[in-house]
């Protein structure tokens, strides 16, 4: 324990679409902020140090691994979380599709795997499976084995082509 | 008989049926919307947290504990040490009497005055945030006395490796010895016999969501309410009333969202009890969230084994014996309730049991060393069994000369065998090899893949095809438990009951742990019952609103408890037939459940709405005959009894190529057999994900330690686990022989994919690798494993052709 790290700082910043004007210590981890300080526990907490990617969180549209960014980091940011993702229906496309080709068991890595893919999908109009797989390769998946994660994908892909006829 | 599809004329083939449909899981919306409750989730009133200090040496003794700064530290609440915490929580011995021998030693829920892995738990530090825990952590100083630690499985039993518990005389835990048939003769009379060592790594199951747990000791009521992502709740009850000395009622045990269990979550943690003993200690609410590095030292691990294989085999392929010698090391205590002794009874059992073969010698040896403890993880024992297997077979097939389709076609059990028995006993009702097998070979267009294969050997691109049969045990009855002294149920129940709209709430002591329990349950009653799906509501994973029943263990929840659950559906339907027949004043059995209303059986018009009916039982039951008592709740209980096990049965084929010692995945294949599909969907993720474990088995996962008992890959980002890019998509195909035993017929699907993944991959390998003399049965097959085979080989001068591109010189 140091004392820098428990010195305590102002942050001011954008969840979903609300100002927050907190005040947090040095240490406390952007995951731990959103889950403990602001109650949006749908962000999960795998490994802590930024490779399950079960905290992927959007900062100012970029997909972040929430354990790797410390909340004073986040000072004058816009975070999306899967709760403000999910009211908002800007990935209820791929969320149907999800729940459609029961592409998550127990869902813990499900909030960051849908947030990972929706960047996927922000980016690349016409993803392979290859590229697909590629893509999501920072989000560890215990239960499924991927297959049908990549399906589901895939068929948010093609609805969302389809719609756009 | 095995056939294709379901019969149509079954008690399943009722009008509307669910059975069979890929009927959506109640819970997804919730869970791809960030709104589960898993326990790590949880936030009560006083709620504090635990962290524990936990020994840095594989064996140590604890000289003298100084905690005085922690406890002043701010937000400290409590310092308990193990000896302070063994006041609380008595100790355990995990043995079970029908392992005959097997011996174990007392484990408390901390470290008293020794440690005997790296990772045992010292000293509990409960403060008002975590990180303030954290930080007192740091201040506690522990006097340790650095004790010599066995850490080699293969010389644990020598006699100059010291004993770890003295009182128990030697490290062997456990030593089974299996003699069938006459395998001396048969080996003194092969024509070739084959001989393999194999290794399987010790690994973990990497739970995404780690252990955790809220422990709620209320002074007040008296009663302990553990929040616990288990998949045995009322094996949970039993334990913590055991050894905090409360009665069975004044614990509760929930178990709502989990975050993976895959066999992880079904284990006594040392830690878990400690938290629980904390909360009875302090009388408040205690959190403890395992991180992952301490996951990786303290959930069980599993595997580790290490087995010397022997085949008999006849000049025409028939294969007339096998033989087995396994050890397997389990760190410093059999695990409670179940023990670690499990994992190498099932090698023994299992190995060679696809095969019509009565000779078989098996010896395995389970033996004590101070690592983390091992136990029973998804598809326990199968996966080494199946590569010993069906290593030795290609093997075999190999040496004459013969193709590893035809081996399989000459000796795996014939499909109008049934029912027989294996070498070891095993009791087999109805299995499927054959047809799985054709199934599997079309699927995958075996000529194309091989003629694909051949052509690219002559570019010096090395791909290779394996196969792995397999079987596997599921719905177990008392056999597995409760016949050693366990009270772990091996029975099921479901309640259903109708309320007053007609709407319908089942609780069942089966558990979701994400395989999809409660949308298999809700399909079931729905069927069973005659309503629609919409108006099934499932509640589980909690012991003081569910019936008693085992959980989800062996893959069990939905063969075991699907039963109960369509026996109440039915039981229930009955009930509301006979109110309606009061009510209509017509004969029961001339009406029906359908569609959510009573309707007549024969026309199948509707009678009678189930809302009013349900106004009528519930708000007018005076207009009700004079004397009648309607029932809208049924209960019915159902454990296995014509079987010890549902065994299913089912073959896997990989396709992958060799390159630079990497193993690339081109394509994987699984024929499984599960009797009855209740939901063709949730039993193909099943298998998919299943698959998946089995790969990181057999490529990447493994714990590495050193010399001294200290795990070097302790971390997410040294220990590897499968990712997206390096998983093939998996197809999978099915043969259905339902069991006689349950009127559903399905038998469980959890664990198949586990099971066969790491021998089919092997065998690829070896397939892939065959031109160059390298063989290669040591788990996981690395980079490193693949590139030093093909060196030997090479040095051995067993290449006839060049070696692959990336073989050291």
């Amino acid at each position: 324990m140091s004392a820098e790290l428990e010195t305590v700082f102002d942050l001011t910043l954008t969840v979903n679409g609300v100002a927050h004007h907190e005040s947090v210590e040095a240490r406390r981890h952007l995951a731990d902020f959103l889950r403990e300080d602001l109650g949006l526990t749908g962000t999960h907490i795998g490994c802590e140090h930024g490779v399950c990617g079960a905290c992927t969180v959007l900062m100012d549209g970029e997909i972040v691994r929430a354990c790797l960014t410390l909340a004073v980091q986040c000072e004058g940011r816009h975070i999306e979380t899967i709760e403000g993702l999910s009211d908002s229906g800007r990935i209820a496309g791929l969320q149907e599709a999800f729940r459609t080709r029961n592409a998550l068991q127990c869902g813990y890595c499900t909030p960051g795997m849908l947030i990972a893919a929706s960047a996927l999908m922000d980016i690349e109009p016409a993803p392979d499976r290859a590229e697909i797989r590629e893509h999501i390769s920072g989000n560890y998946c215990r239960c499924t084995g991927y297959h049908a994660i990549v399906d589901a994908v895939e068929a948010a892909l093609a609805a969302r082509t389809e719609g756009a006829r | 008989m095995t056939r294709d599809v379901p019969s149509p004329l079954t008690a399943l083939d009722r009008p509307n049926s669910y059975i069979g449909r890929a009927v959506p899981r109640p819970n997804l919306a919730r869970l791809t919307e960030g709104r589960g409750e898993y326990v790590s989730d949880l936030v009560l009133p006083r709620m504090v947290h635990v962290v524990y200090v936990r020994s840095p040496h594989a064996h140590a003794r604890i000289r003298a504990i100084d905690a005085a700064e922690a406890k002043r530290a701010k937000g400290v609440v409590a310092v308990v040490t193990g000896r302070e915490l063994a006041e609380v929580c008595t100790p355990w011995v995990g043995v079970l009497t029908h392992m005959v021998g097997l011996k174990s030693a007392p484990q408390h829920a901390m470290a008293v005055d020794r440690a005997c892995w790296q990772g045992e738990a010292v000293v509990a530090i409960v403060a008002r945030t975590r990180a303030l825990a954290e930080d007192a952590a740091e201040l506690v100083e522990i006097d340790y006395e650095p004790l010599p630690a066995v850490t080699d499985m293969m010389t644990a039993l020598d006699p100059q490796t010291p004993v770890i518990h003295p009182a128990l005389g030697d490290n062997l835990a456990f030593e089974r010895n299996f003699t069938g048939g006459d395998p001396a003769a048969a080996f003194a009379a092969a024509d070739h016999v084959i001989e393999a060592d194999f290794g399987f790594g010790r690994h973990t199951g990497v739970t995404l969501e780690p252990r955790a747990m809220v422990a709620d000791f209320n002074a007040g009521t008296g009663r302990l309410t553990a929040y616990l992502g288990t998949q045995a709740p009322h094996m949970m009850q039993n334990i913590l009333s055991i050894h905090l000395g409360m009665s069975e009622q004044q614990i509760r045990v929930v178990c709502k969202d989990v975050g993976g269990s895959f066999g992880i979550k079904v284990h006594v943690y040392a830690d878990e009890m400690a938290t629980a003993a904390l909360s009875k200690l302090l009388k408040r609410p205690v959190k403890f969230v395992a991180d992952r590095l301490e996951s990786f030292l303290t959930d069980i691990h599993a595997r580790d084994h290490r087995l010397k294989g022997r085949i008999a085999v006849k000049a025409d392929g028939t294969i007339t014996a096998f033989e087995i010698d396994d050890v397997t090391g389990i760190g410093p205590y059999s695990v409670y309730p179940r023990t670690s002794a499990v994992e190498a009874n099932q090698v023994v059992n299992l190995t060679g049991g696809p095969y019509a073969c009565p000779n078989y010698k098996a010896r395995a040896r389970v033996v004590f060393q101070n690592k983390t403890v091992t136990c029973q993880y998804r598809a326990v024992g199968h996966p080494i069994a199946t590569a010993v297997t069906e290593g030795l077979v290609d093997l075999a097939a190999r040496r004459i000369g013969m193709d590893p389709v035809e081996i399989r076609r000459k000796n795996l059990i014939r499909d109008d065998a049934y029912p027989c028995a294996s070498a070891t006993g095993l009791k087999f009702e109805a299995l499927s090899h054959h047809a799985a097998l054709d199934k599997l070979l079309a699927m995958m267009d075996y000529p194309k893949l091989r003629a694909e294969q051949a052509a690219l050997r002559t570019k010096g691109i090395h791909r290779g095809i394996g196969f792995a049969s397999f079987i596997e045990i599921t719905n177990p009855g008392a056999a597995f438990y409760g016949v050693g002294g366990a009270r772990i149920s091996s029975q099921d129940g479901a309640v259903v009951r109708m309320d007053a709209t007609g709407a319908v709430t089942v609780q069942t002591s089966a558990t979701e742990q994400g395989q999809g329990t409660e949308a298999v349950i809700a399909q079931v009653v729905a069927t069973a019952l005659g309503v629609p799906l919409d108006i099934v509501r499932v509640i589980s994973g909690d012991t003081d609103q569910t019936p008693y029943g085992g959980g989800t263990w062996a893959s069990r929840a939905a063969g075991i408890g699907g039963e109960a659950a369509w026996q109440a559906g039915k039981a229930l339907r009955a009930n509301v037939v006979a109110v309606a027949g009061a009510i209509l004043q017509a004969d029961p059995d001339s009406l029906d459940v359908r569609g959510g209303a009573v309707v007549d059986a024969a026309s199948g018009r509707e009678r009678l709405s189930l809302a009013e009916l349900g106004r009528i039982v519930y708000f007018r039951p005076d207009t009700l005959p004079p004397g009648f008592q309607a029932e809208l709740m049924a209960v019915r209980h159902y454990v296995p009894r014509g079987y010890p096990f549902a065994f299913t049965n089912g073959i896997q084929a990989s396709y992958l190529e060799v390159e630079d010692g990497f193993v690339k995945l081109l394509g994987h294949w699984v024929v499984e057999d599960c009797g009855t599909i209740l939901n063709p969907q949730l039993v193909d993720e099943q298998v998919r994900g299943g698959v998946v474990q089995g790969l990181g088995g057999a490529l990447f996962e493994q714990c590495v330690y050193d010399a001294e008992g200290q795990m070097q890959n302790a971390s997410m980002a040294d220990y590897l686990v499968p990712m997206a890019c390096e998983m093939p998509d998996i197809q999978v195909g099915h043969i259905v022989s339902p069991t006689a035993d349950s009127e559903l017929g399905a038998k469980g699907a959890g664990e198949a994919g586990t099971a066969g993944a790491p021998a089919a991959v092997m065998n690829a390998i070896n397939d892939a690798l065959a031109p160059f003399g390298a063989t290669l049965t040591e788990m996981p097959f690395t980079p490193d494993r693949i590139l030093s085979a093909l060196k030997q080989a090479r040095q051995r001068g067993g290449a006839d052709v060049a070696a692959p591109a990336g073989t050291p010189a």
